[in-house]
């Protein structure tokens, strides 16, 4: 007797976003990654393909992260105070696919760097690392918009990945990503509609970009409505596969971002027996977020730990072996 | 997933009798077809319809109970594929191996000392996995009859020597335990087992083609109460085992397939082991049994099955009332917002790191969010008001200044008046605390 294997049928599939750009594509880049263009649910081979593996990106900030717990921290300890040196590490040494440099400086409570000062920054992580780059701004958009402009003028043609386009503030991020040839993060808080929404309304400035778009879905950390991204990421890629052009974009989740700042991330052994070795535990945290999320069909991960980060590649080479019947 | 009313009404004898209290028999089907009635009502309906409809009308995957008294634990009963759907019914149990080789005592009293508590509740580990190691029979037993008097947790005996499993029976037979497994060369043994001590039955095999002879063959000897394990060891192709079985249950209604599942994971690494874990946990998995017994790795397992198993269709409150910050004193700073648990951990996040001892009172909303909350007149002056009195806020600190969330502004005027407290206006996102505490506090 032969079991039924029961294979869904699929109308679509997801776009395949190219991030980084070589030199005969007008960049400098030593490569290019692809992600997307999954035409299965998460590593379902059995039904379809995936034909690029989920890629892990390391954060790298552009001042000391001074809030960092100290048993992360430790790893970057030779190198914090030099965004080139450690973007140069977490991809010699921890095997980052992608760097994410974050512009914390620019915060005005921190430092109100100038996008001069952003600049000159950028050129040095291009320069020390051949992997595709992530830039995200400091997070407050008034700011933000007044140095992605320069920085994606500056890197014109490497087809960074620019953080963040949201629904109340996506212009200046979109033409600056239509004008100088990069890919942008289209950030929803949570919410498939908004998603979508923002998508058409990228769209609207520019068909093209629709195939330079990664969606970030808003992730929260586990245990802190983990649930909620995951279910909204596993509609948004069921509605992606069965025709949803708006939604068939690659996914982006801030693992570490979330994840660090939590209690079981920084809390020690002594003040919270009954949780175990803060080391350990945190490295779990977000490793466990990060493993999650590929199950909802994640295809980007952000993270801090190189230890996190090692088990998480590890996972994706399981996760990507063949399962066909 | 039911019948309709109609193929109900196909199996009724469409008298129109009108005994079961319905004006005909399709306004009984229709009620049949909600849950409203009972089919018991009908004096006529026939022993071949009521198969035909109980077993159509049966959930797609059987309930399988482990153990006994308050203990037991049920597996299965599960209607969906994704849990946005409709929440799953039962959380994955977890089952931690316990070795006959090993020190049984020793190992058991580390793994009953573990017990975890976040957000307030309690996230236990239901079951030890025994495990036959020593191929020895009589090593089994003893170090069956020493888990036994040893704790009280459910058991997975693992062995798959009948002769064995029979000696380790003899010991632990009143606590129900799970036996695995039959397989194609043990079956009829191990059912026999099985069904003479009323226990739960886990069927091995070596793929999906084969499980399914073997189930057939257990069912044919009269044993329902089974527990599968496709025999798949890889994260890879233990997540499209699982996929299948549950797709074929649900979605085809394919009885063989209508059972809870186990599985074991490989790594031998325990990080490693965890993230295979965590996979497992949301690809359909029951029974998950895994060697690590570290708090650090078992905490944020227990964590993501808390997560994945909550109801999508209910908002997740925190506890109401009043969270402390850090080493908050008299001094500290007082905020409020709601017990709507997104909402809550954000704040409670942003609080945090502001890196300023402080109070949050979390109103009870009935865990709907600020906006939500405020139009449905679950968050309103009043209520803040007696949350502050309730709590006892002007005994722990000495000034009266409570912050409220931006969104809800318009609050102010009234609950300065209700409590007597000066009411600051904070942020409308949480995003904003950080600064505005800076400003207000630092």
């Amino acid at each position: 007797m032969a079991v039924e294997i029961l294979k869904e049928k699929y109308r679509s599939q997801v776009r395949e976003v190219v991030l980084g750009a070589t030199s005969a594509e007008g960049g400098t880049r030593s490569h290019t990654i692809k992600v997307g263009g999954e035409a299965a649910l998460p590593f379902l081979h059995f039904e379809g393909e995936t034909p690029n593996r989920p890629v892990v990106a390391m954060e790298v900030w552009d001042i000391v992260p001074e809030d960092w717990p100290a048993s992360l921290k430790a790893y970057f300890e030779d190198v914090y105070h030099d965004p080139a040196a450690w973007a140069k590490k977490c991809v010699e040494v921890y095997g980052a696919d992608l760097i994410a440099l974050r512009f914390k400086s620019a915060d005005p409570d921190i430092k109100d760097s100038s996008a001069e000062d952003c600049i000159a920054t950028l050129k040095k992580v291009l320069a020390a690392v051949g992997v595709p780059l992530i830039v995200y701004g400091c997070g407050k958009a008034d700011k933000d918009n007044t140095i992605m402009g320069p920085l994606a003028e500056a890197a014109e043609g490497e087809n960074l990945l620019l953080g963040v386009a949201e629904a109340e503030n996506y212009k200046a991020v979109a033409s600056a990503a239509m004008a100088y040839k990069h890919s942008i993060i289209a950030q929803s808080p949570i919410d498939i509609n908004i998603a979508k929404q923002l998508n058409i309304l990228i769209s609207e400035m520019s068909t093209p970009l629709l195939d330079r778009i990664v969606i970030d879905p808003t992730i929260a950390a586990l245990g802190y409505g983990l649930e909620y991204s995951y279910s909204i990421m596993e509609r948004a890629r069921f509605g992606a596969l069965n025709g949803d052009r708006m939604l068939a974009m690659p996914m982006i989740g801030n693992v570490g971002n979330e994840v660090w700042v939590k209690k079981e991330a920084s809390i020690s052994a002594e003040e919270q027996p009954g949780w175990g070795d803060q080391a350990e535990r945190s490295m779990a945290w977000e490793a466990t977020t990060a493993m999650a999320l590929l199950q909802a069909g994640m295809d980007i991960l952000v993270m801090r730990h190189p230890r996190a980060v090692e088990l998480i590649k590890e996972a994706i080479d399981d996760l990507m072996q063949d399962n066909s019947y | 997933m039911g019948l309709t009313g109609l193929e109900i009404f196909k199996h009724l004898p469409k008298t129109n009798c009108k005994a079961c209290g319905f004006p005909t028999c399709l306004a009984f089907a229709m009620a049949l077809a909600n849950g409203k009635a009972s089919l018991d009502a009908c004096p006529d309906v026939s022993e071949a319809a009521k198969e035909a409809l109980s077993s159509a009308s049966a959930p797609p995957i059987r309930l399988v109970k482990v153990g006994t008294g308050d203990n037991v634990v049920e597996l299965g009963d599960e209607t969906e594929i994704f849990r946005h759907d409709k929440r799953f019914n039962h959380p994955t149990a977890v089952a931690i191996v316990v070795n006959d080789t090993d020190d049984v005592a020793a190992r058991l009293e580390a793994i009953d000392a573990l017990t975890f508590e976040r957000v307030g509740q309690q996230y236990k580990l239901e079951m030890v996995a025994l495990v036959n190691a020593s191929g020895d029979a009589g090593k089994f037993k003893t170090a069956v009859e020493a888990a036994v008097a040893k704790t009280a947790k459910n058991f997975v005996l693992v062995c798959e020597d009948a002769a064995a499993m029979e000696g380790a029976l003899s010991a632990a037979a009143a606590r129900k335990p799970l036996l695995y497994a039959a397989n194609k060369d043990n079956y009829e043994k191990m059912t026999q087992l099985a069904m003479a001590n009323g226990c739960a039955l886990a069927v091995k095999a070596a793929n999906l083609d084969e499980l399914e002879t073997l189930v057939e063959k257990i069912v044919a000897l009269g044993h329902k109460d089974l527990v599968l394990d496709p025999g798949s060891r890889t994260t890879s192709k233990v997540i499209a085992d699982m996929t299948q079985i549950r797709r074929l249950a649900v979605r085809k209604k394919f009885r063989t397939f209508g059972y809870p599942t186990i599985a074991f994971t490989s790594k031998e690494d325990e990080q490693a082991e965890l993230l295979q874990a965590v996979a497992y946990i949301a690809k359909y998995t029951s029974v998950l049994v895994v060697k690590t017994a570290k708090k650090e790795l078992l905490l944020p397992l227990l964590s993501w099955r808390a997560n994945l198993f909550t109801d999508p269709q209910k908002p997740v409150a925190v506890e109401p009332g009043l969270h402390v910050i850090g080493d908050a004193g008299p001094d500290s700073p007082v905020y409020c917002t709601t017990n709507f648990s997104l909402t809550y951990y954000l704040v409670e996040g942003e609080v945090d790191a502001t890196r300023i001892p402080s109070y949050i009172i979390s109103v009870d909303t009935g865990g709907i969010s600020v906006l939500t909350a405020y139009a449905d007149n679950k968050f309103t002056a009043e209520k803040i008001a007696k949350a502050i009195k309730d709590l006892g806020m002007e005994d722990k600190v000495k000034h009266r200044k409570i912050v409220i969330p931006g969104a809800v502004a318009v609050l102010k005027g009234k609950l300065e008046d209700e409590s007597g407290w000066e009411v600051i206006v904070g942020p409308r996102e949480s995003s904003g605390i950080q600064k505005f505490a800076k400003a207000q506090f630092a």
